[in-house]
């Protein structure tokens, strides 16, 4: 099975990537953009009997750092 | 004092660690390969800079999981003594030997310059030659430089002395200006709460011969000399 992982910089973390994506927009002509955040999809081919607690831990110990990060699981 | 300083796929201030090292009565230094599992022989690691596997997923996220880390944390658990520079820094945060994490700089460039430092502590092994507020010039170079922690593990860092160096301007005052990359509070290194693990951005190893423009690295790669560490079994 295919397995997302999103991976977002926390609200709290200063995300200047993701600044500089609403500034760019505003430049395209869109007013009102709220805030921009930019973070990584991964996708991960998985043994489709893996445990759902198995990916939770994958993407908490290694695809993302819980102190900067937060992350959600989808199946495409 | 014999030194381990440890060589990641894509470590590139490892030469440059165990030159600087070498170099000073007292102290030798080796190196030790990633996959290797020992650190027995050793009083001190340095986790050098560079670009660990690329800077892949994250900064040290994936070097946190070669087999020298898991002797690294028990030393460290030991007592030893544990330095991380620059991707060191970063590779330690990742590790969780120290609280925190590196993130993109503000400014999103990669920022490599001579940078003023004061020291904010001397109680350490790695400061203890300094004298509190002092200012050292000592070179930076990364991209993911800005220090992040949440408020609550900011305030334990202050409360506990753990903030070793800030970021300031040649007089020694701690400023947005003086702040090359956005670190909070104008973190420029920290250590752990037991003392013995200290990880900063600037690259004392550069900052160690007259030709390079500075030798204020020395002040650190000192204390550890005149520092009685515990020695790591």
């Amino acid at each position: 099975m295919k397995v997302h992982v999103s991976v977002l910089p926390k609200p709290s973390v200063l995300d200047p990537q993701g600044a500089a994506a609403a500034e760019a927009i505003r430049h395209l002509g869109l007013q009102g953009v709220g805030r921009v955040r930019i973070g990584k999809l991964i996708e991960l081919e998985l043994p489709d009997a893996t445990p759902e607690a198995e990916i939770h831990r994958i993407a908490r110990d290694l695809l993302s750092n819980p102190v900067i990060e937060d992350y959600s699981i989808a199946r495409p | 004092m014999k030194f381990a300083v440890l060589r990641f796929p894509g470590s590139n201030c490892d030469q440059d660690c165990v030159l600087a090292l070498n170099a000073l009565p007292g102290a030798s230094a080796d190196f030790v390969w990633h996959k290797d599992t020992s650190l027995a022989s050793f009083d001190a690691v340095v986790v050098p800079g560079g670009f660990s596997y690329g800077d892949y997923l994250r900064c040290g996220a994936i070097a946190r999981f070669s087999p020298i880390m898991q002797s690294v944390k028990n030393f460290a658990a030991a007592g030893g003594t544990v330095l991380g520079i620059c991707n060191g820094f970063q590779i330690l945060c990742e590790s969780g030997l120290l609280p925190g994490a590196l993130v993109r700089n503000k400014g999103l460039h990669f920022v490599c310059k001579h940078q003023h430092l004061r020291v904010e502590s001397t109680n350490s092994r790695f400061t203890n030659s300094a004298t509190k507020g002092q200012v050292l010039n000592i070179p930076i170079a990364h991209g993911e430089g800005c220090y992040f922690a949440d408020d609550a593990t900011l305030a334990k860092l202050n409360a506990n002395d753990q903030i070793l160096v800030r970021y300031c301007d040649a007089t020694g005052a701690v400023t947005d200006a003086a702040n090359p990359n956005g670190s909070r509070e104008n973190i420029a290194g920290i250590c752990n709460e037991t003392r013995n693990v200290f990880g900063l951005m600037p690259h004392p190893e550069r900052a160690c011969d007259p030709a390079l423009g500075s030798t204020d690295g020395l002040v650190i790669l000192q204390s550890l000399l005149t520092a009685e560490p515990a020695k790591a079994s």
